[in-house]
């Protein structure tokens, strides 16, 4: 079977590799990457838990073409934490127990820091609008937009490198 | 947030809580939140092959012929498996309790019962490959009549979904089709009543959609056995079924577990590892069976529909003296576990009330729909719904507010049961106070002051004249306390004004004797389940 | 086999893949298209896409506006001139399916979807269909009506501002907030003169197999103020020519019952509940 090469930065390291004709971004993370953050939930892009950033944008990995991310940078959120620590999303989703079997959560931090990366103080109704793609089928989403607006005003858009 | 309410019960508890009321970090958080928990689908293994089900379009029909040999020949097929290659094509999972007959295939074979049967499943080197080999399977299908609809599902001449159950309901104790509760006489009391009401309940079924798809991957180990990792919620429950289903011995099988995305009771089933197992022993590779989101949906098992019949007697003074109940559980195709809800189902009947004369009769149905199983709190939920729908409307009714409705009725330490069980360490009276205070809902002040230890025992500890039952209404040797029970209270002044005659005089109350035995766990459990043979 | 995709930097170069290939299908956003591949739908043997940047340009020249197909929701919310499309955009997926789904794409989405649509049908939108040997234009009910066994491949949407800021409408209808599918959606053009409905134009989403007009209450609308007795006649006729599905967002009957009041409260512009 034929395989293509694609090329794409992730989480700010250059990968290369080799995917299935029609393979989606979120197989070429996984398996070609090794990187099992991101996770499948529909394979329809309406549960949220493949959500990466490419570009900084927010997309659904399930539903992405990998190879339209050719040369392109994505972010999962296995490269959030900076060596040992923690991203302050990562502690706000700690300590107010945003997660509980934990498979949204990957996608659930990726489409909370899209938010913040460009809006650092979002009001409350702003978070919702954000992880509005992103089904949580656990903790009823409450813990969760606490998280994220704990995380807003810990300032992680000032912790920003 | 979480609030303690020490006021109540305070002489029952030690106030020196080391964990509860503090909050406590989950040891599995930090994996969560970097995305290191490791699912079962997270394991990367080499030579992986991809497992696809063929699934049933129709609701019922019978299987005239599988042509399978366009897929076997077809590229990157590794083995197509057919119901003749399950080494015991027949189960039933509360069969390792020895409760129910087997009486569903792992693949079907004679007949499909409902649509999204699996039929054949495909091993192929990829998921494209194995797709592709579905497509190229023939199958040759009589349709036959289908039926939907409990009730419908239980008249004479209704289709037969199920061969193992030919009258379309699950048989208690190898004879009854149902399971029965009574206590006292309904009949007379809904003579005597002030007020009737009935209504009709209509629950549907609810998928659990877990955000992760029901799945597992599983390998040839070393020493003949096989790994298998799994969303399993009870990874034993799963591994005993699928050794019996592959007739293996179950130290054959190796299961690696416990962190689910997501179950809510839809990962109860082994819906998929026995087909991976047995694809990895005739492959000799890893084998990966994981549902599509459609799957997910048409063919992972939903709660159980339910229809429930609720028929009441209420006095104008606000008590209820008679509850009858007829329930049917939409058990599906196939019982998995909803044989069990139903026997919940009648242990839950009349609700957290005092009432003094009740019947049930509840069923477990078979239908050509997807079979149903656990769902949080199955089996319990739904008569819950209805029970409180009905009292909210009993409430209205005799015009009593909704709230002190409950209270009036709710149990009490003391109490007699309908399942002839003394009601211990009730607590319904307080929680409705506390409910009315936290919704600003005005009870007044003699309802604020009622308790759960005051005012139960006496005549409402006697077991009624039941029509139909042993004379006399014998009562049940009384169960051991043990030391979470709260001491029995002194009997005090019937809350209601003295019942009008009773069929048979209330016995006094006597004093607890001590258990002459000791009553173990597993009999207890046996006396629910009723068929233990082991 | 595995499937093929083929890379095209122009879209003529796109419309001649997809017009010799039966299995072929044109990867927009993927909403679709990857949708179907991660199901195994085998009907899917190639997947067409274009690399031309001007597939996903918006360009305004006076009170017309192109929009390229390939132009994402995300797009039209970041383009000040096409502040009137933002209440539809926004209500169109979550960011992240708004950062992938396109205008070209919401054009083919299956009823309950396409309520882009919905609101360009309402704007007169026409559409440029490119061929694998040229282009033309068409009304959009025209492209909607035979999007099943049309050949072409959508280039671009033009439409005109509306008449006034006020005079463009949409409601969305879903059990979900912030992000929920249709029950129904409804978009409206009622451009006033005098203070009466002069050439209206309202279409539907999930009404229909398709996004359409309601032409009986285009009709009733006509010469008519906007108020409880103005609107009475469109009321009554809101129903005629629907045609909707019965789903697990709802039913049929329910779609057809709660359609009026929902285009009361448009035409009222009551406020949002």
């Amino acid at each position: 079977m034929s395989k293509t090469p694609v090329q794409f930065r992730h989480n700010g390291v250059d990968v290369a590799v080799f995917v299935d004709g029609g393979a989606n971004l979120l197989t070429a993370i996984r398996e070609g990457v090794g990187d099992t953050a991101p996770k499948f939930g529909c394979g329809q892009g309406t549960c949220g838990v493949c959500t990466v950033l490419i570009d900084g944008e927010p997309h659904l990995s399930c539903i992405t073409l990998a190879e339209a991310v050719a040369g392109r940078s994505v972010e999962t959120a296995d490269g959030l934490k900076n060596g040992p620590d923690l991203h302050p999303l990562q502690r706000a989703f700690m300590e107010h127990f945003a997660a509980q079997c934990g498979f949204c959560t990957p996608g659930m931090l990726m489409a909370a820091k899209a938010l913040l990366d460009k809006n650092p103080a979002p009001s409350r109704a702003e978070v919702v609008e954000a992880i509005g793609g992103n089904i949580c089928r656990c903790t009823g989403y409450e813990p969760i937009i606490n998280a994220v607006l704990a995380a807003a005003s810990a300032g992680p858009g000032r912790q920003r490198a | 947030m979480l609030e303690f309410r020490k006021e109540y019960f305070a002489d029952e508890r030690d106030e020196n809580l080391n964990e509860i009321g503090k909050p406590t970090q989950r040891q599995d958080m930090v994996g969560h939140v970097t995305g290191t928990t490791t699912y079962f689908d997270d394991h990367k293994l080499a030579g992986l092959l991809h497992l696809k089900v063929l699934r049933s379009p129709h609701h019922h029909a019978r299987i005239r012929g599988i042509d399978t040999g366009a897929a076997e020949r077809a590229p990157g097929v590794r083995r197509v498996i057919r119901g003749a290659d399950v080494p015991r094509n027949l189960n039933t999972l509360l069969s390792l309790l020895n409760f129910g007959k087997d009486d569903e295939p792992t693949l079907a074979v004679d007949k499909v019962r409902y649509k999204g049967e699996p039929v054949v499943a495909v091993v192929a080197h990829s998921e494209r490959e194995a797709f592709e080999a579905l497509a190229q399977i023939r199958v040759d299908y009589e349709p036959l009549p289908a039926v939907f609809d409990v009730e419908e599902a239980l008249k004479a001449g209704a289709p037969v979904v199920n061969e193992t159950y030919p009258k379309n309901s699950f048989e208690y104790h190898g004879r009854y089709d149902h399971q029965k509760l009574r206590f006292g006489d309904v009949e007379r009391a809904f003579a005597e009543a002030d007020h009737g009401l009935e209504e009709r309940y209509q629950m549907s079924p609810i998928e659990h959609a877990p955000t992760e798809t029901n799945g597992c991957v599983a390998a040839p180990e070393t020493n003949g056995r096989y790994v298998v990792y799994t969303c399993a919620q009870g990874l034993f429950f799963s591994l005993d079924t699928c050794a019996k289903i592959l007739d293996v011995p179950s130290n054959k099988l190796h299961f690696v577990g416990g962190t689910v995305g997501g179950g809510f009771g839809g990962k109860v089933d082994s819906l998929t590892e026995p087909l991976a197992i047995l694809g990895a022993m005739l492959t000799g590779r890893p084998v990966r069976y994981v549902l599509g989101r459609e799957e997910e949906m048409q063919f992972g098992s939903p709660r159980g529909a339910e229809r429930i019949y609720v028929k009441d007697a209420v006095m104008r003074d606000g008590r209820i003296t008679a509850r009858k109940v007829t329930s049917y559980f939409d058990s599906g195709a196939y019982t998995r576990l909803s044989s069990y809800a139903v026997i919940k189902c009648a242990a839950h009947i009349p609700g957290p009330y005092t009432i003094p004369n009740v019947h049930a009769d509840v069923y477990c149905v078979y239908t050509n729909r997807v079979p149903a199983t656990a769902m949080r709190g199955f089996g319990v939920t739904a008569v819950d719904f209805a029970i409180e729908c009905q009292m909210d409307k009993l409430a209205h009714l005799v015009g009593i507010d909704p709230m002190e409705f409950r209270i009036l009725n709710a149990y009490r330490d003391g109490d007699m049961k309908a399942h002839r069980r003394e009601a211990k360490n009730t607590a319904l009276i307080e929680c409705v106070q506390v409910a009315a205070e936290k919704a600003k809902w005005p009870i007044r002040e003699e309802f604020r002051r009622m308790s759960s230890r005051a005012g139960g025992g006496g005549a409402r500890a006697a077991v009624p004249h039941t029509p139909g039952t042993p004379a006399g209404g014998a009562r049940p040797p009384a169960p051991q306390r043990t030391t979470y029970d709260r001491p029995p209270q002194p009997a005090q002044a019937p809350i209601f004004e003295p019942q009008k005659p009773s069929p048979s005089p209330p016995s006094p109350r006597q004093p607890t004797p001590a258990p002459a035995t000791t009553q173990h766990g597993a009999a207890r459990f046996s006396s629910v389940f009723g068929t233990r043979r082991r | 086999m595995p499937i093929a995709v083929k890379t095209c930097s122009s879209l003529g170069e796109a419309a001649a893949a997809l017009s010799t290939d039966r299995g072929a299908r044109f990867l927009a956003g993927g909403t679709l298209v990857m949708r179907a591949v991660n199901e195994g739908d085998l009907a899917v043997s190639t997947i067409v896409r274009a690399t031309d940047s001007a597939f996903s340009e918006i360009r305004s020249a006076g009170a017309r506006i192109a929009i390229g197909a390939g132009a994402t929701m995300a797009q039209i919310l970041a383009h000040r001139e096409l502040d009137f499309l933002h209440p539809v955009a926004r209500l169109i997926g979550g960011p992240a399916v708004r950062s992938a789904a396109t205008v070209g794409g919401n054009l083919f989405a299956p009823s309950p979807y396409g309520d882009f649509a919905a609101a360009l049908l309402a704007l007169d939108a026409t559409v440029s269909l490119q061929g694998g040997y040229g282009a033309r234009e068409a009304p959009l009910e025209e492209c909607l009506a035979s999007r099943e066994r049309s050949g072409g491949l959508v280039a671009s949407v033009s439409l005109n501002r509306p008449a006034s800021p006020g005079a463009f409408r949409f409601r969305k209808v879903s059990r979900v907030r912030p992000k929920g599918i249709s029950v129904l959606s409804i978009a409206a053009h009622l451009p006033l003169s005098g203070g009466r409905a002069t050439g209206a134009r309202v279409a539907y989403g999930a009404m229909a197999p398709t996004p359409i007009r309601a032409k009986a209450v285009e009709r009733a609308l006509e010469g008519r103020t906007l108020d409880t007795a103005g609107i009475a006649s469109a009321l009554a006729v809101a129903a005629e020519g629907t045609n909707p599905a019965t789903d697990a967002i709802a039913s049929a009957w329910y779609r057809r019952e709660v359609l009026a009041v929902h285009l009361r409260r448009l035409l009222l512009n009551e406020p949002e509940r």
